[in-house]
């Protein structure tokens, strides 16, 4: 299978986790301003500081052009996995619910985290179990998922939220420990957490490498 | 006062001696664009005119060396035809006046040097030193410096993933915010600023030119800081990570398609220094034309755009028939580029505006022709600096533990460096408080996976008390820390951190640091790569502590077997290593109990040193110790703790033999010096490593959360909850940073 990596201005962690998707399948990166998604399988929003975090985070990049070809790809069925900004442009672009707020201590934060998978009936932890604690490190200062209490009561009662922090696990104050959320169909999730930073034994814990594995899991069973 | 003391070149810091050669190598009076580009290319900061004699005598050639000094960065070989570029800079004075922007632009002006040399920057680490944390304006200036950092760092995607930190009454005034970066490139791919072939084009390109940061060469970063320095504030020069990363990205391209004859980054003295060193190192001539610059707000005056200090821009001199090319790169990466010129092969400096020429120089008199003056060095009898504030009272051992531990200068670095992304780029093979140096991988060779390991070091007190042994020490430790993640060092980069020169008891502390580096790195053949040199660090009460920051880069081949600093076994036995004499004074024990500083420290037998740590490297690499940790402020004790509290076990140590009271036990428990190791692991290894170095087994890894314990002589039990220790360690910062 196939990833396609977007890169903004500004984005950081795209090599990272190009490499990281290589490890289960093949990868290329998307530059910002194309709109040919070259017929990849799946799509990663990787992290970093797309257009330097002005404005407000995401919320420029979700107007590039290559951002009107996800959101078809992803209206299409197409897995879309969003991480940090990825995340955070995922949801200004209105593909996944709520929004990322500054962490409570309004400070950048870079620390390993454990996180408790919530559901693994699904694209993205179809390679965990349920309940199954995945080390994974975070590192952002707009991270603090928040959503109006109609809508949170919704996306929980949807099962829409795949991992949240363990308890006193989480810096940012999200709202019920929120790590990654899903869309309602299912095939678009974004998380802060970086499991592309947790791929590889010398470099940290290999925990984040079950999210890429179950996305070529599912590519798998459904194309190949 | 009188009409003279206005004379212009006076208020830009030139001498009427200075101003007089000037004038003998023009052949007529400089105009003002020309007084202007002077001033700045003769500075301090620029000209090294008082520290370059002593410069002559650091060690520059080594068997890795692939870029010397003079480069915009050095660089060392770590095989498989990859490079490491390194560099450490000073950002002292802007960060002292406006820190949060001061230290994010001195990680930006340290990320350029290492991508102008054509590496791709992969860490930054940081050495900071700030005055006393009770004081609001330490607190003001730490909060600040280290945001900005992280605001930089993190932006631009590069990890910061190592530094140090330390808190003295000296640098109250005159903090000093010091950034290091690394990069990783091919052989091939390095790349030289010299200006080269007549006829080619001169390209700016990155950020628009404004008024940000004119004169911060010389009027910042040459000369002391005094009372009225908050007016010096628009002198410190704004910081754009993302328009950073873009110029990093499109720099990178532009080498990779091999569009470039030669790339200079724009950092103190803006396009008067980065013209001039471009050309001077062409051995050719410039034309520039200043009307053509971009700029960001109208009406600058030719002056104003040679000297802006604006960030985030870059010069490159690109073949005509290349134009169109670069155009496009730069367009990709929305980075605006502008032909502002031409090589010539006149030997000149020339600035054009509107077609007239406004300013038109030789090359040689810009950037060789500067005086450079002797020190007048001169060891002051009297007491430069006063004793610290005595802040513990008690002479009990088990008191001295916990306040050791919580100080500000040892306490968990935990608050300042998770602001930092020390993950980004998928290299960080051991983080901040995992081990004694960070440890980065190198891309796969051959089925083996090779890294780097880098560590940043300098005690200003310790060079305060001695300047040349105290600065032999900086180098043996970060040669230690090296040799605990078992790598061998390549090379090293170093910022001079002093106050003014022209005093002689400062130009006697530089000289014997300068000394001091030399013969350090002489003894582990190590060479000097580059560095910075920083001076005029003096407010209103004094000089700073006489301060060298080493960085010194190593390599190992087996990133599996990089060591680490906690203990993480039960029952492995504990040993001490190495030749270690400690002593008290000048420690961090005797500054809590508000000692003066001595004057001299004791001897150091580099050799025996060097011998140590070659021992404790190969047992590293053989992945034969479970962990190696070099004992360095707070003496054994605090290495003890700290190797406890990084692996989450107790210890059992046997200090019987030290007294059990009075000086001699805290001389053992605490003193400090060079040479010591505190290692851990199977006990028929460490027996076999003390046919190597002097080695003494002292003790037993405990269990989980055990108590760290002392027997001391008489059977006497000193001991402490790994919790109450983990708490003293970690309040001293985190109650800082509220």
């Amino acid at each position: 299978m196939r990833f396609g990596v977007l890169r903004f201005p500004g984005t950081c962690d795209e090599v990272d986790a190009q490499l990281a998707c290589e490890r289960v399948g093949e990868a290329v990166i998307l530059w910002h301003g194309d709109r040919d998604l070259q017929g990849v399988d799946a799509i990663v929003v990787p992290g970093g500081f797309s257009y330097g975090d002005y404005l407000r985070v995401g919320a420029i990049a979700r107007f590039a052009p290559i951002m009107e070809s996800v959101v078809q790809f992803a209206r299409e069925g197409g897995p879309v996995l969003g991480i940090c900004n990825g995340f955070q442009v995922l949801c200004e672009a209105g593909l996944l619910p709520g929004a990322l707020l500054p962490n409570r201590t309004l400070r950048f934060v870079c620390r390993q985290v454990d996180l408790v998978v919530e559901h693994a009936d699904t694209i993205f932890t179809n390679a965990c179990e349920r309940g199954e604690r995945l080390s994974i490190p975070a590192k952002h200062t707009t991270g603090c998922w928040y959503a109006p209490p109609a809508l949170h009561e919704q996306v929980e009662a949807n099962g829409q939220v795949l991992l949240r922090y363990a308890p006193g696990e989480s810096f940012n104050g999200s709202l019920a420990d929120v790590a990654g959320v899903r869309n309602e169909a299912g095939n678009v999730f974004g998380l802060m957490p970086h499991p592309e930073h947790a791929v590889d034994p010398l470099t940290g814990s290999t925990d984040g490498l079950k999210l890429f594995e179950s996305i070529a899991n599912h590519v798998g069973a459904h194309v190949g | 006062m009188s009409a003279d003391a206005l004379a212009p070149h006076r208020a830009l810091g030139l001498t009427d001696a200075e101003y007089e050669l000037i004038v003998a190598k023009l052949g007529r009076e400089p105009n003002a664009v020309e007084l202007s580009m002077f001033s700045l290319m003769w500075s301090e900061h620029c000209a090294y005119k008082h520290s370059k004699k002593l410069l002559g005598q650091l060690p520059t050639e080594g068997p890795y060396l692939l870029l010397g000094p003079g480069e915009n960065a050095g660089a060392v070989d770590v095989g498989d035809g990859l490079a490491i570029a390194f560099k450490v800079e000073s950002h002292n004075h802007p960060s002292a006046v406006e820190p949060f922007q001061g230290a994010a632009t001195g990680v930006g002006g340290i990320l350029r040097d290492v991508f102008a040399v054509g590496a791709r920057p992969i860490a930054v680490l940081d050495s900071l030193r700030f005055g006393e944390l009770d004081s609001a304006r330490s607190r003001y200036l730490l909060e600040h410096a280290v945001g900005g950092i992280g605001h930089y760092g993190n932006s631009i995607g590069v990890p910061t993933i190592g530094g140090e930190l330390y808190f003295e009454g000296p640098y109250e005034q005159n903090c000093l915010v010091n950034a290091m970066a690394l990069g990783l490139a091919e052989h091939d791919r390095l790349i030289r600023s010299a200006a080269a072939g007549p006829g080619n084009v001169l390209f700016l390109f990155g950020a628009l030119t404004g008024r940000d940061g004119i004169g911060g060469a010389s009027v910042l970063a040459s000369a002391e800081l005094g009372e009225a320095d908050a007016d010096k504030r628009p002198t410190v020069q704004i910081g754009d990570p993302f328009a950073e990363k873009k110029l990093m990205e499109c720099s990178l391209e532009l080498l990779d398609r091999e569009l470039l004859v030669s790339l200079q980054d724009l950092g103190a003295a803006g396009l008067t220094s980065s013209s001039s060193e471009m050309a001077s190192k062409g051995g050719l001539g410039l034309d520039i034309h200043v009307d053509r610059v971009p700029l960001r707000e109208p009406g600058m005056e030719p002056f104003e755009i040679m000297v802006s200090e604006s960030q985030e821009r870059m010069l490159c001199v690109v073949e005509p028939a290349r134009v169109n090319e670069v155009l496009a790169v730069c367009a990709k990466w929305e980075t605006t580029a502008t032909a502002i010129g031409e090589v010539t092969d006149s030997g000149r400096l020339r600035v054009l505006s509107g077609g007239d020429v406004v300013g038109d120089m030789p090359v040689e008199a810009l950037v060789d022709d500067c005086p450079l003056y002797d020190l007048a060095p001169e060891k002051s009898s009297a007491r430069i600096y006063p004793a610290p504030r005595r802040r513990l009272d008690s002479n009990d051992p088990g008191d001295a533990l916990p306040a050791l531990l919580g100080s500000w200068n040892l306490a968990d670095r935990r608050p300042v460096f998770e602001q930092y992304d020390c993950l980004v780029q998928s290299r960080t093979v051991r983080r901040p408080d995992d081990a004694d140096a960070a440890v980065l991988l190198l891309p796969e060779s051959d089925g083996a996976r090779p890294a780097i390991a880098v560590s940043i070091d300098g005690s200003g007190r310790r060079v305060a008390c001695d300047p040349y042994r105290g600065t032999v020490e900086a180098v043996l430790e970060c040669a230690a820390n090296l040799a605990c993640v078992g790598a061998e060092p390549l090379g090293l980069t170093n910022c001079l951190n002093f106050g003014n020169p022209e005093k002689p008891h400062i130009a006697w502390q530089l000289s014997e640091s300068v000394r001091g580096l030399a013969d350090a790195c002489r003894a582990l053949e190590v060479p000097v790569v580059g560095g910075n040199v920083s001076l005029y660090n003096e407010g209103p009460d004094g000089p700073i502590y006489p301060t060298p920051v080493v960085g010194m880069v190593g390599r190992l081949p087996d990133a599996a077997r990089a060591g680490r600093l906690g203990f993480a076994a039960e029952g492995d036995a504990i040993a001490f290593a190495g030749p270690f004499t400690p002593s008290l004074p000048g420690g961090e024990l005797a500054k809590l109990r508000g000692e003066a500083l001595p004057d001299g420290l004791p001897e150091v037998d580099v050799v025996a040193v060097r011998r140590a740590q070659e021992a404790i490297r190969a047992a590293v690499r053989r992945g034969e110790l479970r962990s190696a940790h070099d004992v360095a402020e707070g003496g054994l004790a605090v290495a003890l703790a700290e190797c406890c509290l990084a692996g989450g076990h107790g210890a059992q140590v046997d200090f019987r033999g030290a007294g059990t009271e009075g000086e001699q036990l805290l001389e053992t428990l605490f003193g400090e010096g060079p040479g010591g190791f505190v290692l851990s692991g199977p006990r028929p290894v460490l027996a076999a490593l003390a046919r190597e170095t002097q080695l003494t087994f002292v003790g037993e890894v405990a269990g989980p959360d055990d108590d760290l314990a002392f027997t001391l002589d008489s059977g006497t039990v000193l001991s402490w909850p790994l919790a109450e220790l983990r708490a003293a360690r970690e309040r001293g910062l985190a109650d800082s940073f509220g």
